[in-house]
């Protein structure tokens, strides 16, 4: 296939199948590849439409500054976009996500200012909310809050999605800014009657629910639950099974969320051969593993794997 | 045989530190009500008068119960309740 440029290769990534993972013919799990964009996440779709829309809107001019609280994959792929249209990138990020991407952001030539590792992804919005009051000229795109984000999955997720499989019966992704499922499960809700929208969420280290009171909580503004269906906690140890599983029984190299929203869809798959009912179930797969290879998520035992992994795997 | 609730660190100074403690009820609410008679002051932490709050997330057996009926949501001896605050959490 060809493109005239690397961003507008962006999305069209495959649906490809999981025969051996799923209990059977008639309850089918189907994996969205996300990590063939290319930055290697789904964030690129979200990157590319939250720039576009403040380009439109006049916000962003070249020579703007970017700022933007993320644990890494939305950084990558702003970072990549900021270099190639001419706009610098400073990412807020909790000080201890994995090396990996702090390379690849310093490759593409961003700045990275540390937030505390206690509090996670909480203390980088409200790190980077502060620096955006400081420094008004800075562009904050937010991705929790920018509708542009949800828009990505809605114009261009969803619409592929059906495509591949207009006989969809379960949606599954992962629960961050609630960007993909808000907008491919408004898709598909409008084109699918019946379709169940499931929101895979990690449950995270205790270091990322370290909150100091309960008015220190963070919900996305993007987020609206009379979108989903349901929404599944899936444990650090459920979550690196499913990982592995993915590489040893259908090949494919994944980073940990997969393994939440694998979990969660053979959860659902089992649901629906128990009723007697066909499920044809998609399971996003936001990236790929390299970035985790240093985490030590895929080698030793689960155990040794999940123990190392406190503190370490979610920010 | 009882119900496991599972107690989120900022809340174990209502539960003497402890991770994870018992209790009974047919429903959501009642379990809450009965934790409450135990460890007084939990349930004004977890419900206000619209319900569950905003920033507390409960799932029964790893499912939300926003989706199984919030406070009305049946629950039995040898479910698992984990109690969570809503947190900005992930890699994005």
């Amino acid at each position: 296939m060809r493109y005239d440029s690397l961003l507008d290769s962006i999305g069209g990534t495959p649906l490809v199948g999981l025969p051996h993972l799923s209990p059977g013919p008639e309850a089918r799990l189907w994996a969205k590849l996300e990590d063939r964009n290319p930055t290697g996440s789904v964030k690129d779709r979200a990157a590319l439409w939250m720039v576009l829309a403040a380009e439109k809107e006049g916000l962003l001019r070249p020579g703007c500054t970017i700022l933007e609280p993320t644990s890494g994959n939305t950084g990558i792929s702003l970072a990549m976009i900021a270099s190639l249209r001419g706009y610098k990138l400073v990412c807020v990020m909790p000080e201890n996500t994995s090396a990996e991407r702090t390379q690849l952001l310093q490759m593409y030539g961003a700045s990275i200012v540390y937030s505390p590792a206690a509090g996670g992804s909480n203390e980088a919005v409200r790190v980077a909310k502060q620096m955006a009051a400081e420094n008004p000229s800075w562009v904050m795109l937010y991705q929790y809050g920018n509708e542009a984000n949800a828009r990505a999955h809605y114009e261009t997720t969803g619409p592929e999605i059906l495509a591949d499989l207009p006989e969809i019966t379960h949606f599954v992704a992962g629960l961050g800014t609630t960007g993909t499922l808000m907008g491919t499960g408004r898709y598909l809700r409008e084109h699918v009657p019946g379709v169940q929208i499931v929101a895979a969420e990690p449950r995270y280290g205790e270091l990322v629910y370290g909150l100091r009171n309960m008015d220190e909580g963070f919900v996305p503004e993007l987020y609206d639950d009379t979108v989903l269906t349901s929404r599944f906690s899936v444990s650090a140890a459920d979550a690196l099974r499913r990982t592995r599983e993915l590489v040893s029984c259908e090949g494919i190299f994944a980073g940990i969320s997969a393994g939440c929203t694998v979990h969660a869809g053979l959860a659902l798959a089992r649901r629906a051969q128990d009723a007697g009912e066909r499920a044809d179930i998609v399971v996003l797969v936001a990236d790929g593993g390299w970035k985790y290879l240093s985490t030590g998520a895929y080698s030793g035992t689960l155990a040794e794997a999940e123990a190392r992994l406190e503190g370490e795997l979610w920010a | 045989m009882a119900i496991e609730v599972r107690i989120p660190t900022i809340l174990r100074t209502f539960t003497g530190g402890a991770k994870s403690v018992e209790g009974s009820g047919d429903t959501l609410d009642a379990l809450i009500a009965d934790l409450d008679a135990q460890h007084a002051g939990l349930r004004d932490r977890l419900v206000d008068d619209a319900g569950l709050r905003r920033f507390i997330n409960v799932y029964l057996n790893d499912e939300d119960v926003r989706f199984l009926g919030g406070l009305s949501a049946p629950v039995k001896d040898g479910d698992t309740v984990t109690v969570l605050p809503a947190v900005a959490g992930g890699m994005r």
